[in-house]
């Protein structure tokens, strides 16, 4: 497969479709329409299901009704979307269906924008929809990242029996860069012996999310950790820049940690010792690692694009042993390399949060930078 | 009482209905609707084939007393839920089970949109006028000055509105190709509601669109009736409001034979 210019919510759908996608249910909302434009032209060419729903709540009840059959199906949105599917998402990990799910995330709270933003890290990474469940958040940085990440979100939710979802944001959705799509898999031929289908020459079948016995539910509860802590046995994915002998170690995902690569080699080339470490699967959460270069770094740099979701996961993996500092850009503005520069430097010379709380000196700085008419802050 | 023996078995349980006893109370209808479905599932052969989609409500465990493939909905999403497996297995034979919370109040955006787009369904949708599961409160059918648990002075229709009439109102939809209204207060009714039953599962095997059957039950218990006052009631109080009838019932339909 030779490389072209390719828009990241068009790689996504593509390589979906690649990945023996057969079903695909979704509603329009930007930043992440193309996927289901592109999804509303390819599937039905191939034979395959497609339909806009009059909801997102409908769509992934369609999501929820199609993967019981044992198909590869999947939907996808934008944080308001999202929050709309929560209800689906939590019947759906409670049936114990493998499904993909890609939220291409814009400002929020609310309606917000359209602009790139990751505010839904902690609805994601930490659940969402109600009760005891895991998702799999795998966090791309560029379009053929979200490609590769795509396929294997298929693999890993038909593994685990998982939800896993591909948490972009507008920025890996609406840019356009090269990038190689897989080559094209056939659909699937043989169901799982769970999958309902019509019980021709066999027992029924039942799949349902309850447990009215609260045992039971309790045993449920425990398969689903116990699955869960073998996908963080297994699954862990992360990718390190320049960490061999970084002492500042730059913490970032997806858009953020793309912008924090660029400023990390610029610190370089300022001769300052900094390094890169970019969590892949933000669930489960590189955390172990990240305990393991307290080993070796003066301080770490989390950047992201909220209030610091991660920030908090990061610092209690780092468990108070070395500074953890904090910059971020909110509500759909993206971070620059050079702001994420001049952090690197700050903490290089020392200038570390003296009370242990990184957002306390972030949000000094950050006003001087945002606040324009100084009011509203 | 004198006992005619002729030696011949004239009833026995439906090949598509489990050996479970139900969980639904004494004089409730839900048995006899599950019966009609099991007989048609029976005759037409399509046991094997076919997916139930159970829905939140009285009526939940629904997956338990059929004897074919059965999937949970959430609430008030049957018809989303069978959509999806419907496109995914249009071979199948798809239904949903759904009473009136369920389908005509929080599941109202789902059983519109999918008579709507004319999915290859069949509905079964159970009207008793009140939420059963929670113990009895104001349901979108409710009658105007009927007393329930949340509406304990009798449905007010200056506060609360009025009952939606679900089998006229799917009725418009141009996806729909069968709509109809019938009662399960009486042997006569109940033949008819079968006949109905089987009407909508023959459109679907047809490919000739959406098919919905609404079913008039009791509900002795929140009612707070008698099993047979019960049926008195839907006959005297809910008919005049829900008036049985066939509201669509499209040319192709009217032709089929079986």
């Amino acid at each position: 497969m030779a490389r072209e210019l390719l828009k990241g919510n068009i790689a996504i759908a593509e390589a979906a479709v690649r990945a023996g996608l057969e079903a695909y249910f979704g509603y329009p909302i930007t930043p992440q329409t193309e996927l289901l434009e592109w999804m509303s032209h390819r599937m039905p060419e191939l034979g395959r299901a497609f339909l806009q729903a009059e909801s997102e709540v409908a769509a992934i009840n369609m999501v929820y009704g199609a993967a019981c059959t044992g198909a590869r199906v999947m939907s996808s949105s934008s944080s308001p979307g999202i929050s709309l599917m929560m209800e689906g998402l939590s019947y759906i990990a409670g049936t114990e269906l493998p499904v993909v799910l890609v939220d291409v995330v814009r400002g929020g709270p609310g309606l917000g924008n359209i602009a790139p933003s990751q505010g839904d890290y902690n609805q994601i990474v930490h659940g969402g929809g109600h009760g005891d469940y895991f998702n799999i958040v795998l966090a791309p940085s560029s379009v053929q990242e979200a490609i590769d990440l795509t396929v294997l979100a298929f693999d890993l939710a038909e593994q685990y029996r998982s939800i896993v979802i591909v948490m972009a944001d507008g920025n890996i959705g609406q840019m356009m860069e090269p990038a190689e799509l897989p080559p094209m898999r056939s659909i699937k031929k043989v169901y799982p012996e769970w999958a309902v289908r019509g019980a021709e020459s066999r027992e029924k079948r039942i799949l349902s999310s309850i447990y009215m016995n609260p045992e039971d539910e309790e045993i449920t509860n425990l398969r689903l950790l116990e699955r869960w802590r073998i996908v963080q046995r297994n699954e862990i994915r992360h990718k390190d820049y320049f960490l061999d002998d970084a002492e500042i170690i730059v913490i970032g995902y997806g858009t953020a940690g793309r912008i924090a690569y660029s400023a990390v080699r610029a610190a370089r080339a300022e001769g300052i010792p900094a390094g890169l470490f970019r969590p892949v699967t933000l669930s489960p959460f590189p955390g172990g690692v990240i305990g393991n270069l307290t080993d070796r770094a003066s301080a770490f740099l989390v950047i992201e694009m909220n209030t610091g979701q991660m920030l908090d996961d990061v610092k209690m993996y780092v468990n108070g042993k070395v500074p953890v500092e904090f910059y971020g850009r909110l509500g759909g503005v993206v971070p620059f390399p050079d702001e994420i520069l001049a952090e690197i430097r700050r903490v290089s010379i020392g200038q570390i949060s003296p009370d242990g709380d990184p957002r306390a000196g972030w949000i000094e700085r950050l006003k001087k930078t945002v606040n324009r008419t100084g009011e509203g802050i | 009482m004198e006992v005619i023996d002729t030696g011949q078995k004239v009833y026995s349980r439906s090949e598509s209905l489990t050996k479970v006893t139900t969980h639904y109370c004494p004089g409730c209808t839900h048995g006899v609707a599950h019966r009609i479905i099991a007989e048609v599932l029976d005759e037409m052969k399509i046991r094997e084939k076919t997916i139930g989609v159970a829905p939140v409500g009285c009526s939940v465990f629904a997956y338990n007393y059929f004897n074919c493939d059965f999937v949970e909905a959430a609430h008030g999403r049957a018809p989303a839920m069978a959509t999806g497996i419907k496109r995914v297995l249009p071979s199948r034979i798809v239904f949903t089970y759904q009473g009136d919370g369920d389908l005509a109040s929080i599941g109202m955006a789902e059983i519109m949109h999918a008579a709507a787009r004319g999915e290859n369904l069949t509905v079964i949708f159970i009207n008793n006028a009140i939420y059963g599961m929670t113990g009895g409160q104001m349901a979108p059918t409710t009658l105007p000055g009927q007393r329930t648990t949340s509406s304990p002075s009798g449905r007010d229709i200056e506060q609360t509105g009025y009952p939606i009439k679900m089998a006229e109102l799917i009725s418009v939809m141009d996806g729909t190709s069968y709509s109809v209204r019938r009662s399960l207060h009486d042997p006569n009714n109940i033949r008819k509601s079968k006949k109905a039953v089987r009407m909508a599962f023959e459109v679907q095997k047809r490919e000739l669109g959406f098919a919905m059957v609404e079913l008039l039950s009791s509900c002795p218990t929140n009612w707070g009736f008698s099993a047979s006052e019960s049926l008195e009631w839907i006959e005297h109080n809910m008919l005049p409001v829900f008036p049985i009838g066939d509201y669509k019932n499209i040319e192709p339909v009217k032709n089929i034979k079986y």
